[in-house]
């Protein structure tokens, strides 16, 4: 048995053998090989992931890095803008709270508050609101620390709460901010008397591009580069601080304070170092957006963030440094590439078809299923336009040879709002009540379904595409990969108790 | 024995509202000993190791380690004195790795900064060395049993003996002079016991540790204790050889209940 099963582990990290004279307490090769067999992912995922891993994080941050790098080459001036800058400003953002919630496990739900800190502070020391023009290069620095010094004093009085005292505590000083800012254009200072400090409701304007030495970073692609070379190194160091001293302190802490505590790691110091790093990442990306957006307003640096930035970390995995990457690049590309009909109609139904795919197995009860689909809608087309043909007197939005297909198939009333408004509460409640049923009557009724769901895409959802209807997808695609994978895209699952 | 005392309890009281938990209570381990805690159950066992590792302050009382009072401190300044413990119920960073498990109880002997971490400076790269080291030696301490491939698992997945075992090594990692071990030979099996067994009389001949072990099985406190102490109700009822604490009427009495009329 042991010779068997010996040659069943892993050869590739078999670690120094004992030497001679140190204790052996005994052996247990099957165990080993058992386990091993069971722990290791065989395949080409495997494969992947054990390269992944072997990859030294300056090499990792290049595979990220290289075709963010090459994507203002191939498109425009203004996707850029949309795309690239947005998505990096909200990676930067992430990448900082994952400190403070992924490694430390700190609930903050005041990080915006930080952010908004950044932006301020570099408008008042650049920008004509007080006739300050501070160079980049001495400003930054000054914002780093000036929101480090403000994280800890948010974190002084905080740093012996946890889980639900603590996000409330830190959610009592994001909304404080808010109000703050707004209200700071008539505050009497100590010192100082009444003084404009924020500019109220209108925010600062006119705030100055950076400056680094006299060099100006004013183009769209000159502030992509910038912030491609700070993410990129924020990723670099943020690696390498993981995979050290104090990165496993945090998440020893974050696994269970009281036995990190005990094993020599002063917990409370380590969650004020957690918040203040958050603080500087969030203080030095809101110096950017500052001159990005030119302006610093209240209503940026409020409870909406908040919930995308969360919603980044959720969908890449709390604790992942290129999970959130990632998430950054779905959370702020989906929805706009979903701003347009042309766009959205391929992205809907490609997601509709994809979950199917992995939901629905056998193959055969699949293709039951789809084919039951377009008989289906063949069916409800056919009898509405013997019985009652204002039912499909209209057209599908768009051009195309499946807008012209959907004419055939789909029920699409000229005037499709009241009987559309009604198929949006059925829809609803069918979704409630559908996951209540048994198997056979789940498999019986996922054609209709289907249909009701398609006909409110495309009477309803896809005419307002540009508004509401994107940020309802992106939250229902938030809720089915919650409930597919809880731990995000490249999180771990987390074992609580065994 | 030498009689150099390393760990020295004076006069502790400790109480939870009205309810006394330890009453003056004093206790002397000498370096190189092995000193077992006996008694039933809520005798004040684990919060006598809650009181020596700065979780609990006690009410009143001395606790004196390499003669400095250590009442008062914070845990992890105590664990850096060098007092560590394990947990009768677990408490492993069940979602890190094993090597990491004992690589983070070394924080409170290394010193890098999260600034130098960052930049990876070479300081930094050679104390990581050494810490990779450290954990290395103390995991081999284990035999087979935390070795190799199990470095880079997380621990959730260990067996609960290689659990209890991995809890040890995170404590000594942390280089402490006396371990504190509470049960660790609880839902083990015979085998296992006896592997245990041998492992604390290693832990000090080999290790160095001077060792304080809470357990209730009487076969491993048998064969382990250069000294048994027996509680009951916070009190210390017995404290002697093996052979003498076993048959104590007073020892008797705590686990099996006073004896009836009839049997007078």
């Amino acid at each position: 048995m042991a010779a068997g099963g010996g040659s069943g582990v892993p050869p590739d990290r078999s670690g120094p053998a004992d030497a001679p004279d140190s204790p052996r307490i005994g052996v247990d090769e099957w165990v080993a090989s058992v386990e091993g067999k069971r722990e290791r992912y065989t395949g080409l995922r495997g494969r992947l992931t054990r390269e992944w891993d072997h990859l030294p994080p300056p090499a990792r941050v290049l595979v990220f890095a290289i075709p963010a790098a090459i994507f203002p080459l191939v498109t425009t001036e203004g996707n850029l803008f949309r795309y690239g800058l947005f998505t990096l400003i909200y990676a930067l953002l992430a990448l900082g709270l994952n400190i403070v919630v992924g490694f430390a496990g700190l609930l903050d739900l005041g990080y915006i508050a930080f952010f908004g800190c950044g932006a301020y502070l570099y408008a008042i020391l650049a920008s004509p609101q007080f006739g300050y023009h501070w160079q980049a290069e001495a400003a930054i620095p000054v914002i780093v620390l000036g929101t480090a010094i403000v994280g800890l004093l948010v974190g002084l009085p905080s740093r012996r709460l946890f889980g639900d005292y603590l996000a409330i505590l830190t959610l009592f000083f994001g909304q404080a901010f808010v109000i703050f800012v707004n209200n700071a254009n008539r505050i009497s200072f100590p010192f100082v008397g009444h003084t404009d400090l924020t500019g109220g409701s209108n925010g600062i304007a006119n705030i100055d591009p950076f400056n680094f030495f006299g060099y100006k970073i004013t183009t769209t692609r000159q502030q992509y580069y910038f912030l491609l070379i700070g993410v990129s190194v924020f990723l670099v160091l943020l690696m390498f601080v993981n995979d050290s001293r104090t990165g496993r302190a945090w998440r020893a802490l974050r696994e269970d304070p009281l036995a990190a505590e005990v094993m020599s790691i002063p917990v409370n110091r380590l969650k004020l170092l957690a918040f203040v790093c958050g603080a500087a990442a969030a203080g030095f990306t809101g110096a950017i957006y500052g001159t990005i957006a030119t302006a610093a307003l209240p209503g940026d640096y409020d409870v909406g963030l908040l919930i995308t930035i969360y919603a980044i970390m959720i969908l890449g995995g709390f604790g992942s440094i290129m999970g959130i990457v990632v998430g950054a690049i779905i959370v702020s590309s989906v929805p706009e590439l979903l701003r347009s009909s042309a766009n959205a109609r391929p992205l809907f139904y490609g997601a509709i078809l994809l979950a199917l795919l992995v939901k629905i197995r056998p193959w055969r009860l699949l293709a039951a299923e789809l084919g039951g689909l377009v008989a289906f809608g063949f069916v409800v087309h056919a009898i509405a336009e013997a019985a009652y043909p204002r039912l499909v007197d209209g057209k599908a939005l768009g051009s195309g040879t499946v807008a012209h297909a959907l004419d055939h198939w789909m029920l699409l009333p000229q005037h499709p709002v009241k009987i559309a408004d009604f198929a949006y509460i059925s829809l609803i409640a069918a979704v409630v009540v559908y996951p209540q049923l048994s198997r056979l009557w789940r498999a019986l009724l996922l054609a209709p379904l289907l249909y009701l769901v398609m006909f409110v895409w495309e009477n309803l959802l896809l005419v307002q595409i540009g508004g509401a209807t994107r940020l309802v997808l992106l939250g229902a695609l938030l809720v089915a990969l919650m409930n597919v994978r809880p731990q995000g895209l490249f999180g771990t699952a987390t074992v609580e108790i065994v | 024995m030498s009689d150099s005392k390393l760990l020295e309890l004076q006069e502790v009281d400790k109480s939870f509202g009205g309810l006394r938990v330890i009453a003056e209570l004093d206790l002397v381990v000498r370096e190189h000993e092995i000193v077992s805690v006996i008694g039933p159950n809520g005798a004040g066992k684990t919060t006598l190791f809650n009181l020596i590792t700065g979780i609990y302050r006690p009410d009143s009382g001395e606790i004196r380690f390499q003669d400095r009072n250590i009442v008062g401190l914070a845990p992890h300044k105590i664990t850096e004195l060098g007092i560590a413990r394990t947990f009768q119920t677990l408490r492993l960073f069940l979602n890190m790795t094993v090597k990491e498990n004992v690589m983070a109880a070394e924080y409170g002997h290394t010193k890098v900064g999260v600034v130098r971490s960052m930049l990876r400076t070479p300081g930094a790269r050679r104390e990581e060395k050494e810490i990779h080291r450290v954990a290395e030696e103390k995991l081999s301490f284990f035999g087979d049993r935390l070795m190799g491939y199990r470095w880079d698992q997380p621990a959730y997945s260990l067996s609960y003996a290689n659990r209890r075992r991995l809890e040890i090594a995170r404590a000594m990692a942390t280089q402490a002079r006396i371990l504190l071990l509470d049960e660790p030979a609880a839902g083990m099996n015979p085998r296992e016991t006896h592997e245990i067994t041998e492992l604390i009389g290693t832990l000090r001949d080999v290790g160095g540790y001077t060792i304080l072990v809470i357990e209730h099985d009487m076969h491993v406190v048998e064969g382990i204790s250069d000294r048994v102490v027996a509680l009951d109700h916070g009190v210390k009822i017995a404290e002697g050889s093996f052979e003498a604490v076993a048959t104590d009427p007073r020892v008797v009495e705590a686990y099996l209940g006073l004896r009836t009329a009839e049997t007078k």
